[in-house]
This record gives C-alpha cells, structure tokens and sequence, in this order.
C-alpha cells in the first residue's frame, strides 16, 4: 500500500490536501486502513504515538509565533492609522481591526496545535530541507534583482538561470547559460513584446534591437 | 428558453474567427500548462494580465476560460502518467488512472478522462448558461449586509475546502485579506499598511502575489526537497480507441460524475475535491467488480474527471453571478474583470451580455477543440512531460520576471514577489493552502466595501446581519459549516482513506 506519493515536482494549483490529509493520518486510522493483507509491515503493532509527535514540533512553534508577531506589526500599524470623527463608527480601521484580531486568534490556535505536537505530516517532518539547493536558487534570485537595472533583462535572466538549473542539481553551466539566453530573448520580444510589457532595455537588448532594426532595414 | 436564445447570440460572438484564435490559444496554452509540472492556469493567467491593456473583455475572457478548461485536460494526463496529481482535484484520477497506463492501458485511461471531460465540460457550461440567469434573479434582492454574510460563508468554506484543516485555510485567507488592505482605502483616501513606502500606496499587485506563491514558492519547495527522487514516467501504451466494454464501464460514471460536480463546484463555497471523492466512492459501490478498483478501473477515471470539469464550469457561476471567486484562477479573472471596470456581479448579465454569453459559447466550441487536441494529439504533451525539471522550473522563473518587472520596472517589486515566494515556501512547507490567499486578496476589499456600506446603513448597528433573514440565514450556514467537517471527517473520512492507502 501507501507508496507515498510524492507532492513535489508538480506544482500545484490548489494545495492538495488529501494528500496531507493521507499522510498525516493518525497511526491508529492508519493501521485501520491499510490492508494487512497487502502490507505486512502494517500488520506489526502500531505504537500509539509515533515519536514525533510526542516530540516538541520546533518548525510549527515558529510559524506559529511569527504568526502572533504579524498580528502585533498589524495591530500596531492599525492603531497608527490616523481616523477622523466623521468615520469613527464605520471607518478605514474597522476592517484592519478584524484582521489582527483574526491573526491573533488564528496564530493561537496554531500555538496550541504546535505545543500539541504539530501538525505536520511525518513525511514532510523526515524530509531535511536541502539548504544547497535552496541556496542555489535564492542565490540565483538575489542574481536577478541586482543585476537587471544595470546590466538588462538577458544578462540577469542568464544569470538566474543557471543558479536556479544548479539548485536543481543541473551542472552543465554552459548549455544551461545558452538555453537562457535564447529562452530570455525570445520571452523579451515574444511574449513581453505581444502583451506590451515594456521591461527595459540592457546591453544585450539594445545590440538585438539594433540588429533588427538594420534587418528590417 | 430565453437562455437558447442569449446562447444563439453568444455563438455569433464566439464564433468570429478571432475570438476562435483566442480561444484556441487559450485551450492549448491551458493544456499545455495543464500537462507541465510547476504551472498552473491561476500563474498563467496572472502572467498574461497585461493583455486586458491591449485587447477588449471578450477576447481576453475566452482566452483566460480557455487556459481555464484546458489546463483540467491537460492535468489529467499528467495524473496518468506521472502518477503526480498536480491538484487534489485529480488525486483520484492518478489512483486508478497510472494503475492503468502501468497495466498498458494508458491509451484507454487517456481517452476516458478526455472524453469525460468533455461531456462533463459541455452539460457543466450549458449548466452555467440555465442555471445563471436564475441565481441573477435571486442576487437582484441581496442588500449590502446580504452581501457580505455570502462572502462570509463562502469565504468560511474555501478555506475549509481548499486544504486539510480549516484553521490554516483560515490563516490563508487572513493574510490574503491583510494583502488586499494594503494601500490607500478608496472610501476615504486614507494609506493603510503602507510603512512608508509610497510603492504600497497603490497597494500590492495580485500578479505580485499569485507568482510569487504560485511560481517563486512553489520553485523553492520543490527545490528544498528534488533530491527525494523522481517520478517515472510511464509510456504511452494501448489503443486510444477504447474497447466496446470500456464505452459501457464508462458512460454512466460520466455522467453520475457530472451529476456530482456542477451542482457542487456552483455552489458558493467551491471546491473540486469533494466532488471527485463522493464519485470514486459511488463508482466503486456500483462497480459489478470493486476489486478491480485500487488495480486500474476505468469507472475510477471516468467519474472523477467529469465530477472534476463540471465543478470546474460550476466554479463560474458565482464568479459571473455574484463576484464570488471560488477558486484562486477565478478570483485571478476576477481581478481581470476589475482591470476593465467591469464588475461581475448580477449587473453584468445586463451590461455585458455580448461578454457573458459570447464567453459561455467559446467554452462550448472550446471543450470541441480540447476534445481533439487531447486525443489524437496527445503525444505532443507526453513529450512535454520529459522536459528536465532544472530548465522548466529556471524557465517559469524567467517569465515571473517579466510579469513581476514589468509592472512598473522597479527591483522593490521583486523584492516583495520573492519576499511572498519565501512566504510561500514556508506555508507549502507546513501544509498551508496558497489559494485561499489570492482568494482573500480579491474578495476582502469588497467584503470590506459591503461591510461598510451595511453598517452605514444601520447606522453602525451590528445586528443588521442577523435581524435581516438572508444575511442571518448565511452566516448560520457559515457556523455550521465550520463545526461540520469535523463531523463529515468522523463518518466520512476513514472511507476515502481506505480507499487511497490501498493506492
């Protein structure tokens, strides 16, 4: 039974919960579920707990606490919005009231969870965040902010590119640089040409440009 | 039969031969799409947004509603072969569909997801064509308070809908709303939320948000973890031509799927997922074998995605009727709509009706066109399945540039874009859904404008919404939507698990 499948690799439009949901099923539902005739492994007594979630979950204490410390700022800067009488009963501030207090009630509950256990799933929990490939890619994307006001779109499309192609364990530096170049360029005067998105020009934009133009002639 | 008429209207509309190039650009971008891993149609239509400045409603609409119907067939397929359900929407396909493409009747799975689909697309869209109109009659009575007790429901179940707890749909959903204050409020010019930067005066761009979740944060979680292994794929085998036998295992679940996923997809509150699930579980009481099922049964692909295209079409029925996007891709043409001053909403049904009607034909001629663009052509999108995840996801990464910094040429956008793709990261890390994000963003600006307008009204008497009957009607639907799951989960649940751990 229970070959996990797998939610990376495909991006999803709508987070998939069944799949969480499946994951993260209790052990004793778990042990409900699966056939024991298709899996022996299920057929062994399932502990209670699984050790986990005895365990203190540190990950979800965080997103919880900075849950809370985004509903203070939020707070905060509602208070900081300035309310004339006209509008002291149905003004700019009624809505921004809801939300903090709506953040702060929410970021409780998640506390409560997260001191209960966590909730994610022991999937999620034994895969370790590949902070190489991580790096690579924020790498990559730091690459494109700096990069695209002075040298263009191309050069910091390339850039980001091939940082992003080794995040994904792609060495091949030189065919990666040139599928972006060319992929840039085509997007540059396809796709933002088409919709007219104007997103500047660079060296290389510029020496295409005037390419064409001495084609077109 | 006022609604052949309209549709007889709408034909001449969609059937001009530009807004068939639309719609056929639409379909085959969404199969296409649809069929890559990393895309989704809510990412690709906020990338194409722009366009709303160059051409007129109609045909960027057919466009968007082709990308819309187009990445559900392409979706499927990827389902089938890759066994990675990029929706929970198709979980169920994956289940019994790549059981069959790895028993060799891949051919066959193909052909019934597409042909479901499409006959579940066709009586979805002509549903939205009879059933519309009728909700219009109703809106026409909401007031302000009614309003904004519908946005409350609906916004209590999508969020519950759209992942696996409601606390953390709800926290998705807040901080979509806190998105969409960002800004100057437009009733009383005040700034909100802006820290002093006047790039947030004009608040935050929902292109912004949705690539950012949708591209950026999908990129790096799936980076974090790329070394667990990839999925096979599995290749294409059997006749596309499905057996006599196959016909008649099918037909029935087509249509009990249908049955399934309009009248729920339309409802308020959205959702594919349930749809999907309550036609695999009815499929697998009828079946004259269940044991086939969990080993590659057709009826287990046939039911699902038709219960999947027809709540995709019912999805659109309280985005045209009533504003009311359901989705994250609806509340995306939602946004659109805003872009040309149009608002949906009962209203458009009068003022736009060359608009609403041309767009429900060219979902007609569209389901046509995906029909053979997913059959006989389906070998086109299996080689896509086979581009190297480094380039595709580097590659969507380019094009969130060019959506992001184009905007308005300013790095501060993409600074924010990978502030909200970090954002993303850590919320796909712990089982967050994104959707309801967007969706908040969208809607709680109008849910904050008929809150207001209500307690004008009332004179800041907060029982208007419950002394008026519709509003206190919803807000109890919403209550009890909110305790309910827990209930549904304790009778329901262990039956759908049993049925996916047997995968």
């Amino acid at each position: 039974m229970a070959r996990p499948l797998r939610r990376d690799g495909r991006a999803t439009f709508f987070r998939s919960p069944a799949f969480s949901r499946r994951r993260s099923v209790d052990p004793e539902r778990r042990a409900v579920a699966a056939d024991p005739i298709d899996e022996p492994a299920m057929t062994e007594p399932v502990p209670q707990f699984p050790p986990s979630r005895l365990r203190f979950a540190g990950g979800e204490f965080a997103v919880a606490v900075g849950l809370i410390a985004f509903a203070v700022v939020v707070m905060w800067q509602t208070f900081a919005i300035p309310v004339s009488p006209l509008y002291s009963k149905v003004g700019p501030t009624i809505a921004p009231h809801l939300n903090w207090i709506f953040l702060l009630v929410l970021g409780l509950g998640l506390l409560g969870q997260a001191l209960r256990g966590g909730w994610q799933s022991d999937e999620e929990k034994e895969s370790p965040v590949d902070f190489i490939a991580l790096g690579f890619v924020a790498a990559g994307l730091a690459a494109n902010v700096l990069l695209i006001e002075p040298a263009g779109f191309t050069i910091a499309s390339v850039a980001m590119f091939v940082l992003v192609a080794r995040g994904f364990g792609s060495q091949r530096w030189l065919r990666n640089a040139g599928i972006a170049f060319v992929l840039a360029l085509v997007a540059h005067l396809g796709f933002a040409g088409l919709l007219g998105i104007d997103i500047g020009g660079g060296i290389v934009e510029n020496a295409v440009g005037s390419a064409l133009g001495i084609v077109k002639g | 039969m006022d609604a052949l008429a309209n549709l007889a209207a709408g034909f001449a509309v969609a059937a001009t031969p530009m807004n068939l190039l639309w719609c056929l650009l639409g379909v085959t971008l969404g199969t296409a799409i649809g069929v890559l891993p990393g895309l989704g149609p809510g990412l690709t239509i906020a990338l194409l947004l722009p366009i709303t400045f160059k051409v007129d409603p109609t045909a960027a609409f057919i466009l968007f509603a082709g990308i819309y119907y187009g990445a559900m067939y392409g979706g499927s397929t990827t389902s089938i072969l890759l066994n990675t359900p990029g929706e929970s929407a198709t979980i169920v396909t994956a289940l019994e569909g790549n059981r069959m493409a790895r028993n060799g009747r891949g051919g066959a799975a193909l052909a019934t997801a597409a042909i479901g689909s499409f006959v579940a697309g066709q009586i979805g869209t002509l549903g939205i064509a009879f059933l519309a109109p009728q909700v219009v009659e109703m809106a026409l009575a909401f007031g302000p308070a009614d309003y904004f007790a519908l946005m409350v429901l609906s916004f209590v179940t999508v969020s519950a809908m759209l992942g696996s707890s409601a606390l953390r749909g709800l926290v998705a959903l807040t901080f979509g709303f806190f998105l969409g204050l960002v800004g100057v409020d437009l009733q009383t010019g005040q700034p909100r939320f802006t820290f002093g930067l006047p790039e947030m005066l004009d608040g935050i761009n929902v292109v912004i948000v949705a690539v950012g979740l949708f591209a950026v944060g999908e990129t790096l979680h799936v980076a974090a973890r790329w070394r667990r292994g990839h999925d096979e794929i599995v290749p294409l085998r059997g006749s596309l031509w499905m057996t006599k036998d196959e016909w008649s295992r099918s037909w029935k679940p087509w249509l009990r799927g249908t049955a399934f996923g309009f009248p729920i997809g339309a409802l308020p509150a959205g959702g594919a997922e349930i749809p999907t699930f309550l036609s695999y579980w009815t499929e697998k009481k009828l079946a004259k074998n269940p044991e086939e099922f969990g080993k590659g049964a057709i009826e287990g692909v046939a039911g699902p995605e038709a219960a999947n295209n027809a709540s995709a079409a019912g999805v659109l029925v309280p985005m045209l009727t009533l504003g009311l996007p359901t989705s994250a891709t609806a509340a995306i043409m939602l946004s659109a709509f805003q872009s040309y001053g149009i608002n949906p909403g009962p209203m458009l049904f009068q003022t736009q009706p060359q608009l609403v009607w041309g767009l429900i034909a060219s979902l007609l001629i569209g389901n046509v066109m995906l029909l053979v663009l997913n059959l006989p052509m389906i070998a086109l999108w299996v080689r896509m399945l086979h581009i190297p995840a480094p380039l595709l996801y580097a590659g969507v990464l380019v094009f969130a540039t060019i959506g992001t910094y184009g905007i308005s040429r300013s790095p501060v956008d993409l600074m924010l874009l990978y502030a909200i793709g970090f954002v993303g990261f850590v919320m796909r890390r712990y089982d967050f859904p994104t959707a309801p994000v967007v969706i908040g963003m969208i809607l709680g600006p109008a849910a904050e404008q008929n809150l207001r307008q209500a307690l004008t009204i009332s004179a800041g008497d907060w029982t208007v919404f419950l002394t008026r009957p519709l509003s206190a009607t919803f807000l109890a639907i919403a209550a009890i939507a909110l305790v309910a799951p827990h209930f549904w989960e304790l009778v329901k649940k262990p039956r759908i698990e049993h049925h996916l751990v047997q995968d």
